[in-house]
């Protein structure tokens, strides 16, 4: 595999590795705003 | 026929570097997934009740992330046909830019990603409608049906039938007359939609042993039961008008679109010479895409129209 093939794969998987990052951020951020919503109100409903 | 039941040998692809992210979009087809988050869409925005606009949106996410992984496992299995055919060639994995293992590990973490997120953060029914949509579309589809028997594409239509089924299932959390209604008309309208298709590429699925009913039965008895099946898909359409899923105008939609599509499909039927029937198999394949798009954008336009108003 020459310089520029090694440097293309790099690149590419380096992409890969910030799309795994976004989707995985993505899906954190769906389960709270899906929990939020699920909760409602009920959120500040808690014994103190 | 036997030797493209082989397995996909990973000694026929090109120097894999590794896939890029595009490759990895490819895998979910695009646009198989673009019909499918339209139906569900319609299924989600037709059902009674309240759902909170967020977990409408997670759900239509879901099954549209549960579309594309099936995607991905269906080019997983069936790679080695792929390279076949003209119309698939260029995937991804014949190309040799993804191998066989990413696109099937990648096809099962969306997989059971998809199905969790539904069932967990909207209701089970929907996440279990989904998982019996990827299970079929891979397994009774891909794996049973798609090499063996030219009926392939009729019960294995059903899987693209389910998306609005599930969104229905999101929002009321279960099934009913009008999921089922949405659900037998995608169903029906499946076989004349491919069957039109397959005759124009009957080439390409008869050099990968695909059975498809033109290479099987020939062109003559496919354009019957296209005809046949656009007989029976024309007057179904009309039955949400009947039920009250669809309004007036989902009525008169639905019959007008409905008596052009038997139209095509007797143009067709009676079509002589080659070149003519290829035009008009043409013809049908890209009315019928536009014909399921009416149906489900009416009954959207009407729910939408009438929640304004009313």
């Amino acid at each position: 595999m020459g310089e520029h093939e090694d440097r293309e794969a790099q690149r590419r998987k380096r992409m890969r590795s910030i799309a795994i990052a976004l989707a995985l951020g993505a899906m954190v951020l769906l389960f709270y705003i899906a929990t939020l919503v699920r909760l409602g109100g009920n959120v500040l409903n808690r014994p103190m | 026929m036997t030797d493209t039941i082989a397995p996909y040998v990973r000694d026929g692809l090109t120097e894999v570097e590794g896939g890029s992210v595009g490759d990895f979009v490819a895998l979910m087809k695009p646009r198989v997934m673009s019909l499918v988050i339209f139906t569900a869409l319609v299924g989600i925005v037709v059902a009674p009740g309240p759902l909170h606009p967020a977990l409408a949106a997670i759900a239509l996410l879901a099954i549209a992330v549960g579309a594309g992984a099936s995607g991905a496992l269906n080019m997983w299995y069936d790679a080695d046909i792929d390279a076949r055919m003209q119309r698939t060639a260029s995937r991804p994995i014949p190309k040799g830019r993804v191998t066989p293992e990413e696109a099937f590990s990648f096809g099962m973490v969306l997989s059971v990603g998809s199905v969790l997120t539904l069932g967990v953060l909207v209701n089970w029914v929907a996440g279990a409608l989904l998982a019996l949509t990827i299970a079929f579309y891979v397994v009774v589809y891909t794996m049973w049906l798609k090499r063996r028997t030219p009926q392939n594409i009729v019960i294995g239509g059903a899987a693209g039938a389910f998306p609005p089924m599930i969104g229905w299932a999101a929002v009321t959390g279960g099934v009913s007359l009008e999921s089922i209604v949405m659900f037998a008309i995608i169903f029906m309208w499946t076989p004349p939609h491919f069957w039109a298709l397959a005759l124009f590429r009957s080439g390409d699925y008869a050099r990968a042993g695909v059975p498809m009913l033109p290479v099987v039965a020939g062109e003559r008895e496919t354009r019957r039961q296209i005809v046949i099946y656009s007989a029976l898909l024309v007057p179904l359409a009309v039955v949400p008008a009947v039920i009250g899923l669809g309004g007036i105008t989902y009525g008169i939609a639905s019959t007008v679109l409905g008596a052009m599509f038997l139209a095509l499909a007797l143009r067709l039927w009676r079509a002589e010479g080659e070149a003519e029937q290829i035009r008009v198999a043409k013809r049908l394949f890209a009315f019928s895409i536009l014909y399921l798009f009416g149906l489900f954008a009416v009954l959207l336009v009407e729910r939408v129209a009438a929640g304004l108003t009313g």
